[in-house]
């Protein structure tokens, strides 16, 4: 077994345990922390995947996973709060 | 006008980085990307002392070390108390003064509470953080005001 | 010297490992969403910046490496603003956290 694909287990395994958070919630705050660790250990496979199969071009595909992962925890958050994307910035502030 | 200079070089080098293909057309393509961004940003006004600080550059190569000393230290504490079977926590919520001006420093303060694990900024209320930390030692640690102390250096060393 | 790389990023990429499962097992032992937090900022900070440096590591002074340190510095940047979000909205959702001793002075 070489280093990459035991990286890329120990990956597996946690992205598993923060599914099972996901699913058990209980509340909508603990899924959405669960999905941003989803999203950060998605980030971190892509790119040990890239070096298992020996083809680099994956970290392209991490870095913009990377990208979305915050703008999609930040949307998720902020639909959750006003119930419309749009909300502005006056409603916002606080 | 040395934050726009520095937003085009910086946006070129990311293009060069994410290309990785050096012919004279792509190169061409990047270099007017880099020049049509920074112009665009420049009229915008969010290229700034705030929106691109590069007069914390200097001070950012003695504070980012220790900030990762710091990250290093405690989530090898957090990593002791989640493996411990009786997880021994002990929640806790508190507020520390910050003595940084500017926001840039403010931020910079605030999230690097949160990027060490065992602190969490919650909420900014005037010149107080609003701080959960895992143990109380941790709130302890953070009430003594090192990284306060740090941070309102990294700001003034500019 | 090819030894001496071989074995440093095994042990950064078997760390890295390590404090991701750490840091999912701390996701399911938490007992509420503030401290569960501090589990998830386990994997963004040392779960990431050791697989990432083990790659890093591998791929030697490349092209590869620059694009992982960028990786590296994305996390760095934009992972205290996502858990800062979750927890403000927390707050100002009134949820209210499981607390050993609150130094507020706000009672909860």
């Amino acid at each position: 077994m070489t280093m990459f694909t035991a990286a890329a287990l120990a990956v597996l395994v946690s992205l598993g345990l923060a599914l099972v958070r996901v699913i058990k919630g209980p509340t909508i705050f603990d899924r959405v922390i669960a999905g941003n660790s989803v999203g950060t250990l998605s980030v971190l496979l892509l790119a040990v995947i890239g070096y298992v199969f020996g083809r680099p071009e994956f970290i392209d595909l991490a870095i913009t996973y990377a990208l979305l992962n915050v703008i999609g925890t930040i949307a998720v958050l902020k639909f959750f709060r006003y119930g419309d994307l749009g909300a502005g910035e006056d409603e916002a502030g606080s | 006008m040395g934050q726009v200079i520095s937003l085009a070089i910086v946006l070129l080098v990311f293009w060069l980085t994410l290309s990785g293909i050096y012919t004279t057309f792509l190169i061409t393509a990047g270099v007017i990307s880099a020049v049509v961004i920074s112009a665009l940003a420049h009229r915008m006004d969010v290229a700034d002392q705030e929106g691109h600080p590069i007069h914390l550059g200097l001070s950012a190569i003695t504070y980012w070390p220790w900030l990762v000393w710091q990250i290093i230290r405690s989530a090898l504490n957090v990593t002791r108390l989640i493996i411990n079977p009786n997880l021994p926590i002990s929640p806790t919520l508190t507020r520390v003064r910050m003595t940084q001006k500017t926001d840039v420093a403010r931020v910079t303060y605030a999230n690097s509470i949160t990027l060490t694990p065992g602190t969490i900024s919650v909420d900014i209320e005037g010149d107080e953080i609003l701080v959960h930390a895992i143990t109380s030692d941790n709130a302890t640690d953070l009430e003594a005001g090192e990284m306060d102390r740090r941070c309102t250096q990294f700001e003034g060393s500019a | 010297m090819d030894a001496f790389i071989y074995i440093l990023s095994w042990a950064l990429l078997a760390g890295g490992g390590f404090f991701c499962v750490v840091g999912a097992l701390g996701l399911l032992r938490m007992p509420d969403a503030f401290t569960r937090l501090h589990a998830a900022s386990v994997i963004d900070t040392l779960g990431v910046g050791m697989i990432i440096a083990g790659l890093m590591v591998q791929s030697g002074l490349t092209l590869t490496t620059a694009r992982l340190g960028i990786i590296l510095l994305l996390v760095f940047f934009t992972s205290p603003v996502a858990s800062h979000a979750i927890a403000r909205s927390m707050r100002h959702r009134n949820v209210k956290p499981v607390l050993s001793e609150d130094r507020t002075g706000e009672g909860s």
